[in-house]
């Protein structure tokens, strides 16, 4: 039909893309960027930050912010934020020490608690569920409360006291190393490509992306986008609830006060890595390297004896020129 | 008066265009999709630079470097997107970007008098200046966009498909204020698919095809068969499909029973038989979309009832509806019916990505050899399945929409303004893949604001005004003039 016979002139020149404006583009600009810290890292801290224990170090800092920045890319792909992760985090670990400590005093198996943490972590995620996909609160406000509110239950909970984690097994776990590389680490690599398999592969992720992009659209194709947000709250409510059990693992204390302004640096991440806030599109290893970054940054600073306010600012910095560059290659990629 | 004369060579979009427009007349600009009409409008208001050419207003060459200087040299475009901001007041609208201000404070008394003098030309003094935009009707906001270009005092107006969202009552004002404004001098382009209009207020017409200038100012009364040569480069037949006619004893597949939704519709009653085109034909506004979107479960009933092949659908429940067979096409194709940004293949496979899926792992290659099967069959330009659907023309992404429910295999379809956005060409094309459609054994319902529209492609007939059915008929023994009085008898009813 001659009607749709010539591509449009307008189109055909848009549709050139840019190859660095492509997914795997926008991951070679993360590893340029990687690269480049690392080499400031070389040049500042020399021996001290090219060593194998100094990489083990970033990586098991990482981790945390890792997992539930897994979790939150999820939530940001649909469209939506969880400012309530680093809350639910600190509740999910007094929780879980409180039945270990307490409840059932010594008998309680060092699997209880991890499993009572991520329940909790679920719970809390699926409350913000049901009340953004159907009590129609925007994300932002939903988890806002949440994150209010799950922090003061933690206080209640702990008596705003410390709980050691005295569990054998649990210490034990967590001091693992299989080849040499710890636990944590361990841990985030198998929920970054559980992750990865989860939005590339399975209908989760694709009613994630569905979603995201146009929620309209996906629920007249017959999508159930109310229970799918509410699956997603749930999922970043599960990866709060991982990161509350590894925060344990790593500090061997339950406190109240695990997780304060967490979402921030998560969200930091995830924006970092290529995600979209408005929804509709992002990647898993984006995240991955978001987090690489901002961690790997925090250690130089910290090599070189500089102050946590100076690392702020290099924080923000890093964020801008990374939304500036996204919005570069995003507008080059777009028709008008 | 002196002439107003502009030429656009442009890079890609604009390979050598040149339009001329006199003051005092509207001046018709037609196209394809993609021919590049919206580039050309965007050079004009200032939105985009030129990469050659001149633009000469008076005799004199005039660089517009951004839509305020367009402003200056008296050229106001009303965009066809609706640029308005819901949550300012109509006064607020209309003079936003050239507000009237002594030292900050906006002078409201003086802005709600000028807003009101010139609601009042634009026939609508019953819009209050103070009213939130966002709480107006579509056809209201068009009123307010067109309302901020007469307030700029413009030479030229560039109207881009003014009439999309209109229904025939507020064309009939939108013409009156057109040739209101020529009478005084103003000079108009206008931008539409709808030839009945051009012939009505058209002056002369310049005809773009691939950014080129393929007929210049032609008379109006140019014979639309020679007018679509031009546009699509060779003969088209802007012709119906033939109508078999569908057998007695053809089964019942969709029955709606008594439907109801307060504020849209009452007791809407009607049957679809397999094979069956059925056509709504009404107003904007008079439940048209509401009786589909409600059939398809994207809103609830208070009342009615909704059967497929005679298994009672679920109210309200969009999932129950696809799983029995029905798909719609949704009116607002951008905004309704595609992941703008998702490959082709994966707009197609929307609604069936879930059941060729593996206990939740997705299986592309299905789903790719799936689109690209239906992208084959429906003659999807151009047959890439991976390019992101932003790109594809509007006949094509709506080609898209119906592939998505060809995948799933419908029993029912439902057509909301299928032809919407989409050019003349490619519309003989999409009629003929519905007439095709039925006579596999779909049931066809189908609503358009063009009644001959209707009327040629559909079986039957069901004439609705204000959210009753008022008639129904075969679509060969009702014409235009007999719809349009039941649909005004209706209303005034």
């Amino acid at each position: 039909m001659s009607a749709s016979t010539a591509a449009p002139p307008a189109d055909a020149s848009t549709e050139r893309r840019s190859w660095l404006s492509g997914p795997a583009g926008r991951n070679v600009g993360l590893v340029v960027a990687l690269a480049l810290i690392c080499v400031a890292g070389v040049v500042t801290g020399g021996e001290r930050f090219a060593d194998i224990d100094n990489v083990v170090t970033i990586l098991r800092a990482a981790a945390v912010t890792g997992v539930v920045a897994i979790g939150m890319t999820f939530v940001i792909i649909s469209g939506g934020i969880d400012l309530s992760v680093g809350s639910v985090l600190g509740l999910t670990g007094v929780w879980a020490t409180t039945v270990a400590t307490q409840t059932m005093a010594e008998d309680v198996h060092w699997l209880v608690m991890v499993f009572t943490a991520l329940v909790v972590g679920v719970g809390a995620g699926l409350v913000n569920g049901v009340i953004i996909a159907y009590g129609r609160v925007v994300s932002f406000i939903a988890t806002l409360a949440m994150l209010a509110s799950a922090r003061g239950l933690a206080e209640m909970i702990s008596n705003r006291q410390t709980q050691r984690v005295e569990v054998a097994g649990f210490t034990d776990f967590f001091d693992l190393d299989p080849l040499g590389v710890p636990m944590l680490i361990w841990i985030f690599a198998l929920v970054a490509v559980a992750g990865w398999f989860l939005l590339n592969r399975t209908t989760f992720g694709r009613r994630t992306v569905a979603v995201g992009g146009n929620a309209e659209a996906a629920r007249l194709a017959g999508i159930k986008v109310k229970r799918h947000t509410l699956y997603i709250y749930g999922l970043s409510g599960l990866a709060a609830g991982i990161g509350g059990v590894m925060m344990l693992g790593r500090t061997t204390a339950g406190t109240s006060t695990n997780g304060v302004l967490l979402e921030l640096d998560v969200i930091a991440a995830v924006v970092v890595g290529g995600t979209l806030l408005a929804g509709g599109r992002g990647t898993i290893v984006g995240t991955v390297f978001g987090v690489l970054i901002f961690n790997t940054l925090t250690n130089i600073f910290v090599i070189n004896n500089m102050s946590t306010s100076a690392q702020g600012v290099a924080k923000g910095v890093i964020i801008v020129a990374a939304v500036l560059l996204q919005q570069r290659f995003a507008n080059r990629s777009r028709p008008t | 008066m002196e002439g107003i004369v502009k030429h656009f060579p442009g890079a890609k979009a604009l390979d050598g265009v040149d339009l001329e427009v006199l003051p005092g007349e509207v001046h018709c600009l037609l196209g394809q999709n993609g021919a590049g009409k919206s580039t050309l409008i965007k050079v004009l208001s200032g939105a985009h630079q030129p990469t050659a050419g001149r633009i000469v207003v008076d005799d004199a060459e005039v660089t517009i470097g951004h839509p305020v200087a367009a402003l200056a040299h008296g050229v106001a475009t009303m965009y066809q997107e609706l640029d308005v901001v819901d949550g300012l007041t109509v006064a607020e609208n209309i003079y936003l970007g050239h507000e009237l201000a002594t030292g900050g404070f906006t002078q409201r008394r003086e802005v709600a008098r000028r807003t009101r003098e010139i609601l009042r030309r634009l026939g609508h003094p019953e819009i209050s200046p103070h009213r939130e935009v966002g709480q107006l009707p579509a056809a209201g906001k068009q009123i307010v966009s067109m309302a901020r270009a007469l307030s700029h005092d413009a030479r030229v107006i560039v109207m881009d498909e003014p009439s999309a969202v209109l229904d025939s009552g507020e064309v009939e004002n939108l013409f009156r204020v057109v040739r209101e404004l020529t009478a005084q001098g103003v000079a108009i382009v206008y931008i539409s698919h709808r030839m009945e209009e051009i012939r009505a207020i058209g002056d002369r017409i310049t005809v773009l095809k691939d950014g080129r200038t393929v007929g210049r100012n032609l008379p109006a009364s140019t014979p639309t068969r020679e007018l679509i040569t031009l546009m699509t480069g060779r003969s088209v037949e802007y012709a119906f499909p033939a109508r078999p006619g569908v057998p007695d004893d053809a089964p019942v597949v969709l029955d709606v029973q008594g439907l109801t939704l307060p504020g849209a519709f009452e007791d809407v009653s009607l049957q679809v038989r397999a094979g069956e085109v059925v056509g709504l034909a009404g107003l904007v506004g008079s439940g048209r979309s509401e009786i589909l979107e409600t059939i398809f479960g994207a809103r609830k009933q208070s009342a009615g009832t909704v059967s497929v092949s005679g298994r009672r659908l679920r109210a309200g429940s969009v999932p129950a509806a696809v799983a029995a067979g029905v798909g719609l096409a949704p009116e607002e194709r951008k905004s309704q019916g595609l992941v703008l940004d998702e490959a082709v293949y994966r707009n197609i496979t929307l609604s069936t990505f879930a059941r060729t899926a593996k206990g939740g792992w997705l299986d592309e290659r299905a789903e790719r050899r799936a689109a690209r099967a239906q992208a084959e069959a429906l003659d999807l330009r151009p047959p890439d399945v991976e390019r992101a659907i932003r790109t594809l023309s509007g006949g094509n992404q709506q080609k898209a929409v119906l592939a998505r429910w060809l995948v799933h295999g419908c029993d029912v379809l439902l057509l909301d303004e299928p032809t919407r956005g989409v050019d003349v060409g490619a519309r003989s094309e999409l009629y003929g893949l519905v007439r095709t459609l039925a006579d596999n054994g779909t049931a066809v319902l189908v609503v358009s604001s063009e009644i001959p529209e209707v009327l040629g492609l559909a079986d039957r007939v069901h004439v609705v005004s204000d959210g009753r059915v008022v008639h129904q008929a075969p679509a060969q023994e009702i014409d235009e003039h007999r719809v349009l009085d039941l649909v005004m008898e209706g209303s005034a009813a």
